[in-house]
C-alpha cells in the first residue's frame, strides 16, 4: 500500500481519537488484503496508540487478517446451524484438498482458508463463501467440483 | 455520604464511592483476588473476589462493585466459596502443573488459591497452550502457558512504565498475552524494567536468570571471580533473611558475597561517585554553552533504551556518561584487574542489581574487541538470595567484613542512586562545587526526597539558579519530555528512574513488597547519608586518586572510551 492511499485513509478520520480504530482497520484490510505490522505501527501512530494495543484490538475480531491471503479465499461458515449441516467435516476435507491449515494460506498463495462466525443465512446453510461468492446448501461432492474447478482454473 | 451495610449479617459503615472491596479491606476481610492491583483501577478480570449480595442473582466482583446504602453482603457462603473454587480449577485446567520446576513454587499466587480453596484433583482437563517461551530478551523470559490472563503485566506496562509493549492477544480461550505479531519482547518496545515480573502472581514473568553462569564462573579455578553490588542491594536484602535494614547490613553482604568465593568485592557507589563526576563536568560545560540543554540522566538503562527506540530525538540531551555498572566493570577490566596483577581475560565480573535491564544493558556494552563484555554476568537481587541460600551461607550469622580501603570506600552521593531523585541529588552537590569552588550550604535537598513520582527543585547555584526534575515511573516523563520537545527552557537536568520511586523497587528485587518495606529502604539509604562523613563524591579518596594517577580530567576528551557512552545513532 502506498504512502498516499494510507494517507488518504487516515484523512477521514481525526487524529488521536480512538474511536477510529476499527473503521480505519477494515479501510486498510480492504484495500491491502490484510493487515501488516508496518500498516498497524502507523494507525497507531496516527492514533497515538502503541502497536500492540492497535494489534489486541484487530486479533479480538475475526474480521482482521494478518498475512497475504490466497488467490482464492475461501470462508466457511461455523455457526449453530452449518455445523449441524456438517460444516466441521467440510472444513476438515479442504483442509486436506487444498493442503493448508485454517487460519493460513496455501505455499503457492493460491488458497487461503478461514472460518467465519454465522454469517446470518442459516436456512442456506451450510455455507461456504469464496472471493465473496456465497455458495448455498453446498454438499460435499459439490464443494470438491468447485475447488476442483479452481485448482483447473489457476494452473 | 456515609451510611450502613451488612456484611456477613454484622452492620459495616460506608462511604458512597467505595467499592465493596475497600469496606472489607478497611474491617479485615479478606477476600481473594488474582488482578486487583492496588492504586490501579479494577479490572474485575479475574472473578476471583465475587460475593453474594442479596438481591443481585449473580455473584459480583467486589473488587468493582460500589457499595449502596443498606446492601447485604455475604463475602464467604457457601455458593461463594464452590464459585471461587470452580475458578480456580477451570485456571488450573490448563495450567503446566509443573510447580515443584517451577521459579515461583511457594510464591505463587496461583498456587495459594489452590491450596486456600482446597484443590486436591485436577477436575477440569483443558488443552494444554502450546506456545513456545519468549526466551530471545536478554532480561525477562515470558511462559504463556502458565499466564492466568489477569492483565497486570499489561496494565503496569501500560500505566506506570507508559510503553504497552505487551497486550491480550485473540480472544476467548484463544486469548493469551503477547506481543504484536508474536515478535517476542526483544523486538518490541519494550524496556527491560521486569516491572511486569513485579506483579505477575504465577511464573509465567521471571527474569532471565544468569544463576548458573555465576556459579560456573565461581567453580572455575581458571578464572579470577570479582562482583559489584548496586547500593540497593543492602538496602533490601535483610528482608529475605529478617534483618532489619541498617549499616551492618553492608558488611553482611560483603562477607557473604567473599564466602561465595569472590575475590574481590566492589561497592557499585564507588563508580556512581566517578559518574557524578563526569556528568557534572558534562553538565558544566553544556550549562556554559547552552548546549544540549535539559540534560537527561543516563543510569537507567530502561529511560536510555526508551529514548533510543521510542524518542531518540532526544538522544542528543541524553547523558553520555556510562552507567555505574558499566563505569566499574570498564574500570575493573582496563585499570583494577591489571594493577592487581590479573589478565584481563580470567577477570569475570559479576554484578549485583536491583534491576532486569541491567543484564540488557551488560549484554550491549562491549570491550575494544567487539566480543567481550566489560561486565561478565548480571544477577538480580532475588538471584542473589538464592545463590546465598544454595551455598549455604548463613546470612545473618556472618563475621562482618568491612570493604577493602583501595576501591570499597565511596561517598554517600553515590550511594544515593538508588533511589528516585537521589541522583540527582548526589549530582548537584558535586556541580555545586564545580562551579562556585564551594559546598552547597546544606547538602540535603528535601524537594528531592519522598514518593512522588515526579519532583522538582530550584537550585541556587552562586549567581545562577538551576531547575532540576527527577521523574520516577515512566509513565510520568511523558508529558515532561512532550514539553521539552515542545520547546520548554526552563529544566536545565531532569532525572529519569523507569521503576516507581527507582532502583530501590526495581524489577529484579523482592517479590510481593509492600510500600513499608519501600520506606524503609528509602530511609536506610538516606540514614548512611546522614550519618557518614563523605557525603560528596568529589570528596571521595578513591576519585581523586584515579584522577590523579590514571585519569584525565573529568568530562574531558581523555575520558570518553573509557566513561563515555557514544549516543549518535551510527555507534549505538
Amino acid at each position: 500500500m502506498t504512502k498516499e492511499i494510507l494517507e488518504n485513509i487516515l484523512s477521514k478520520y481525526p487524529a488521536n481519537k480512538k474511536d477510529g480504530l476499527l473503521p480505519i482497520l477494515q479501510d486498510v484490510q480492504n484495500q491491502q488484503g490484510y493487515l501488516t505490522d508496518e500498516l498497524l505501527a502507523q494507525v497507531g501512530k496516527y492514533l497515538n496508540l502503541p502497536l500492540n494495543k492497535v494489534y489486541g484490538v484487530a486479533t479480538f475480531y475475526d474480521q482482521f487478517i494478518f498475512h497475504p491471503q490466497g488467490q482464492y479465499h475461501i470462508r466457511i461458515c461455523r455457526g449453530t446451524a452449518c455445523h449441524l449441516f456438517g460444516s466441521a467435516t467440510y472444513l476438515d476435507e479442504l483442509e486436506k484438498q487444498l493442503k493448508v491449515e485454517v487460519g493460513n494460506t496455501s505455499k503457492d498463495r493460491k488458497f487461503s482458508l478461514e472460518v467465519s462466525n454465522c454469517m446470518g443465512a442459516c436456512e442456506s446453510a451450510p455455507i461456504v463463501n469464496i472471493n465473496d461468492v456465497f455458495y448455498t446448501h453446498v454438499t460435499e461432492p459439490e464443494l470438491s467440483r468447485i475447488i476442483h474447478s479452481l485448482k483447473e482454473k489457476t494452473e | 455520604m456515609q451510611f450502613d451495610v451488612e456484611i456477613n449479617n454484622q452492620p459495616v459503615s460506608a462511604k458512597r464511592g467505595e467499592t465493596i472491596k475497600n469496606v472489607l479491606d478497611r474491617i479485615g476481610i479478606r477476600v481473594p483476588t488474582l488482578c486487583y492491583l492496588n492504586g490501579f483501577s479494577p479490572t474485575g478480570g479475574c472473578r476471583m473476589c465475587v460475593v453474594e449480595v442479596d438481591g443481585i442473582s449473580e455473584l459480583v466482583p467486589s473488587c468493582s462493585h460500589p457499595v449502596t446504602e443498606w446492601m447485604k453482603i455475604k463475602t464467604h457462603s457457601p455458593r461463594v466459596l464452590k464459585a471461587r473454587k470452580v475458578l480456580v480449577e477451570l485456571l488450573l485446567a490448563g495450567h503446566p502443573d509443573d510447580c515443584l520446576y517451577c521459579e515461583r513454587n511457594r510464591n505463587c499466587g496461583l498456587q495459594d488459591l489452590a491450596i486456600e480453596m482446597n484443590v486436591r484433583e485436577r477436575k477440569y482437563h483443558g488443552k494444554r497452550q502450546n506456545i513456545q517461551i519468549d526466551r530471545a530478551c536478554q532480561s525477562i523470559e515470558r511462559d504463556p502457558a502458565k499466564c492466568v490472563l489477569c492483565g497486570r503485566c499489561i496494565r503496569v506496562c501500560d500505566e506506570v512504565i507508559g510503553v504497552a509493549a505487551i497486550d491480550v492477544v485473540g480472544r476467548g480461550s484463544e486469548s493469551r498475552i503477547g506481543t504484536s505479531y508474536n515478535k517476542g519482547l526483544n523486538t518490541q518496545t519494550c524496556i527491560k524494567c521486569g516491572q511486569c515480573i513485579m506483579v505477575c502472581p504465577t511464573g509465567a514473568l521471571a527474569e532471565k536468570s544468569a544463576m548458573q553462569a555465576v556459579l560456573d564462573a565461581l567453580s572455575n579455578p581458571l578464572l579470577f571471580p570479582v562482583i559489584q553490588f548496586s547500593p540497593t542491594v543492602p538496602a533490601s536484602i535483610g528482608e529475605d533473611f529478617n534483618i532489619k535494614a541498617s549499616k551492618d547490613i553492608l558488611n553482611l553482604l560483603r562477607a557473604a558475597l567473599k564466602k561465595m568465593g569472590f575475590r574481590q568485592v566492589f561497592d557499585t557507589s564507588m563508580a556512581a561517585d566517578l559518574a557524578i563526576m563526569e556528568e557534572a563536568a558534562e553538565f558544566v560545560e553544556r550549562f556554559g554553552k547552552h548546549d544540549r540543554i535539559p540534560l537527561l540522566t543516563s543510569c537507567c538503562p530502561s529511560w536510555v533504551r526508551y529514548v533510543e527506540a521510542v524518542k531518540p530525538q532526544l538522544l542528543p540531551n541524553l547523558s553520555t556518561t556510562a552507567s555505574p555498572q558499566q563505569m566499574m566493570g570498564r574500570l575493573i577490566k582496563n585499570y583494577i584487574a591489571s594493577s592487581a596483577g590479573q589478565r584481563v581475560e580470567k577477570v569475570f565480573v559479576v554484578s549485583v542489581m536491583p534491576c532486569t535491564a541491567k543484564k540488557y544493558e551488560a549484554d550491549t556494552d562491549r570491550m575494544k574487541d567487539g566480543i567481550s563484555r566489560n561486565v561478565d554476568a548480571v544477577i538480580t537481587t532475588r538471584e542473589l538470595v538464592r545463590i546465598i541460600r544454595l551455598l549455604g551461607i548463613d546470612f545473618g550469622n556472618l563475621e562482618p567484613e568491612p570493604g577493602d580501603t583501595h576501591y570499597g570506600i565511596r561517598s554517600t552521593a553515590g550511594n544515593l542512586f538508588g533511589i528516585s531523585g537521589g541522583h540527582l541529588e548526589g549530582l548537584v552537590r558535586t556541580i555545586h562545587h564545580m562551579m562556585t569552588g564551594q559546598e552547597l550550604s546544606t547538602l540535603k535537598i528535601s524537594e528531592l526526597r519522598g514518593l512522588k513520582g515526579k519532583k522538582e527543585a530550584k537550585i541556587r547555584i552562586g549567581k545562577v539558579t538551576i531547575n532540576v526534575a527527577a521523574v520516577s515511573g515512566l509513565a510520568n516523563v511523558k508529558a515532561l519530555i512532550d514539553d521539552v520537545e515542545a520547546g520548554r527552557e526552563d529544566f536545565n537536568i531532569i532525572e529519569v528512574m523507569a521503576c516507581p520511586n527507582g532502583c530501590i523497587n526495581g524489577g529484579g528485587q523482592k517479590l510481593n513488597a509492600d510500600e513499608k518495606s519501600l520506606k524503609s529502604r528509602m530511609k536506610s539509604i538516606y540514614d548512611i547519608d546522614d550519618e557518614e562523613m563523605i557525603r560528596v563524591a568529589h570528596k571521595n579518596p578513591v576519585i581523586i586518586d584515579l584522577y590523579e594517577r590514571f585519569l584525565a580530567k573529568p568530562g574531558s576528551e581523555g575520558n570518553r572510551e573509557l566513561l563515555h557512552v557514544s549516543r549518535t545513532k551510527e555507534e549505538s
